[in-house]
């Protein structure tokens, strides 16, 4: 489903991710983990065709990215975005709802099957609660789901997240990530997610994939991937400190 | 969160959530048709020399819609009618509705709710253009347009010109840059139409009327130039909703909702930039309703673009209508002034009875 071969992203001329080569299979339901910096977000940003790599080639399900066009990207990616300020009051739902924008009629708007893609979205994230309410007044947890939800709604192959948890309580935090597991599972969604909290990476995902200084340094099961060596090496910490519960 | 998706929820939410926002925008496109109507009754029945409202609906359904009525009125009010007041009363229509959803579309563009349609130099521009017209000894009419509105559209789409290229080397976000350099570039507009102003003598009256806006000049060749002008960009803004849609979010959510962001700004820019210049160029420079109607009608309906450039257009055109007629019965004042006296409380008021604590 998606295929990196050799590829470099740099800003300005230094070199953010180096050199990677990546496969990921739809139905995979993979964790990037790595230390600050280790260049996960700009390889997430190369996944969906936010930056152009200096070097190598991204493809999605078969195809160059660099082929695609952003309406075709986003009819395969579902990306939550990090937390948005929105300029305007607008509804929860209405934000949910923008997920359906890759699909629906750019004419007519959203047709029933958009609307009941809205609905189920809302439904499976649990926002009952907060509908009609301007989403700017939420806690940032709160439009955090949101954001998910839209992601939901769009309803593409592939989600990806950059943090999904960042601002969760925990019972909310082990809910979104019970939610990936059910996108994965039941609908076979391509789950592709950074995550900090690595017992929360160890516990729901199946494959990790470990950076550090912008390489793959790590893949495949938790107990491989956060052997104790490596825990010390790449995060620079006392692995005691850390309980993975794997 | 629930683990099983319930389709049966999930319709009950889809239909009882869903159907009566739905539909509110329908209902006050409907509503603003009316009002769109009586604006333009009265628009035509006022004035210096009043023609009663039935005679005025007799004209206008004997002429536009070739409806066979008893002429009950003088000749002199059909030609009122025909050749003075309809030719206005249109032209603040079409300016109207060029105004609210090219504000709109700076709006959700620049993702600033201050944006108007003058934010990006385009005011600056075409004040400039119009003081250098009246600087230079020369009289032309093309279309009954003078070398004024001339200069005043080159000018107002010179400067969004030159703001766009601009901001697009800086290396900051495009749109903070945009923002910026709007700023700078009119601050420098200014001075030069300070200046001009300075040097001006006895033109300085026409400058300034020119400056605060009006529509005493309105002829129907006037509008024959301006309205396809306005009427196709302002369609044309209206099929890239999803642009602006996608927008709401920032840039690179838009991106990854499938938005063309790069493309649809330099496209919106222009189709806005274009209205503005036009709309300034026939009528000068009117403020607040390009601010104003936009935020009007998020409040009742929400920010989807699909929504707010159609309402923002009926309601754009029907508010300078009236500001127009209030305007004349107060003797020709500037319509600028009225719109400003009408707008700002009538928006103060709307901050703070919104109920979902609308902030800026």
């Amino acid at each position: 489903m998606i295929r990196l071969d050799g590829v470099t992203v740099a800003y300005r001329g230094r070199a953010v991710v180096r050199d990677v080569d990546l496969r990921i299979s739809a139905g995979e339901r993979v964790a990037l983990i790595g230390p600050n910096g280790a260049g996960k977000s700009t390889l997430l940003k190369a996944v969906t065709g936010l930056v152009t790599p200096v070097a190598g080639s991204v493809e999605l399900a078969g195809r160059p990215i660099r082929a695609m066009s952003r309406l075709a990207i986003a009819r395969t990616i579902a990306v939550v975005p990090q937390q948005a300020i929105l300029p305007f009051a607008t509804r929860v739902e209405d934000v949910v709802a923008l997920g359906r924008l890759p699909h629906e009629d750019p004419f007519r708007g959203a047709g029933p099957a958009d609307r009941a893609a809205i609905a189920a979205a809302i439904e499976r994230v649990g926002l009952g609660h907060l509908l009609g309410r301007d989403a700017r007044e939420l806690s940032l947890g709160e439009r955090q789901l949101v954001l998910l939800a839209l992601a939901v709604a769009q309803a593409a192959p592939v989600l990806v997240l950059d943090e999904p948890t960042v601002h969760l309580d925990l019972r909310h935090q082990v809910e979104a990530m019970d939610l990936l597991v059910d996108l994965n599972e039941r609908d076979a969604t391509t789950i592709v997610a950074v995550l900090h909290d690595l017992g929360l990476a160890a516990h729901f995902f199946p494959r990790l994939i470990l950076l550090d200084h912008g390489r793959v340094v790590g893949d495949g099961p938790a107990a491989e991937v956060l052997a104790e060596d490596r825990i010390r090496d790449v995060f620079g910490v006392d692995p005691a400190h850390v309980r993975l519960g794997v | 969160m629930t683990m099983r998706g319930d389709a049966l929820a999930g319709d009950r939410i889809g239909s009882g959530l869903f159907e009566g926002v739905r539909r509110r925008p329908v209902i006050l496109g409907a509503v603003g048709m009316v009002v769109l109507a009586v604006a333009v009754v009265i628009g035509v029945a006022a004035g210096s020399v009043a023609v009663p409202l039935g005679d005025t609906v007799g004209i206008l359904a004997h002429r536009l819609l070739g409806l066979n009525v008893t002429q009950t009125w003088a000749p002199s009010a059909e030609t009122i009618v025909m050749d003075l007041r309809l030719p206005r009363v249109m032209t603040t229509l079409v300016v109207g509705m060029g105004l609210a959803v090219a504000g709109a579309t700076f709006q959700g563009l620049l993702r600033n709710p201050l944006a108007d349609p003058y934010v990006l130099g385009t005011a600056s521009g075409a004040a400039l253009g119009a003081a250098i017209a009246v600087l230079i000894p020369v009289r032309t009419l093309i279309f009954e347009f003078g070398l004024l509105h001339g200069l005043a559209f080159v000018g107002a789409l010179t400067a969004v010109t030159v703001v766009y290229r601009l901001s697009r080397i800086s290396g900051i976000a495009p749109m903070t840059s945009l923002l910026l350099t709007g700023y700078a570039v009119g601050s420098l507009l200014a001075a030069g139409l300070a200046m001009a102003m300075y040097l001006s003598g006895s033109g300085l009256r026409q400058i300034f009327a020119y400056l605060l806006g009006g529509f005493e000049a309105s002829s129907w060749i006037r509008l024959a130039t301006t309205t396809p002008l306005i009427l196709g960009a302002t369609a044309l803004i209206a099929t890239r909703a999803r642009a602006l849609d996608g927008l709401l979010l920032g840039e690179e959510a838009a991106v990854h909702l499938g938005v063309d962001v790069r493309r649809e700004r330099a496209i919106l820019l222009g189709l806005a930039a274009l209205v503005t210049a036009a709309a300034v160029a026939v009528s000068g420079l009117i403020g607040f309703v390009g601010l104003v109607v936009p935020h009007v009608v998020r409040i009742a309906v929400g920010p989807q673009a699909r929504a707010v450039l159609p309402l923002s257009a009926i309601y754009g055109a029907s508010l300078l209508a009236f500001a127009d007629v209030v305007a004349r019965l107060l003797g020709e004042i500037p319509v600028g002034v009225v719109t400003a006296v009408i707008g700002a409380p009538f928006f103060l008021f709307l901050l703070r009875r919104a109920r979902t604590g609308y902030e800026l």
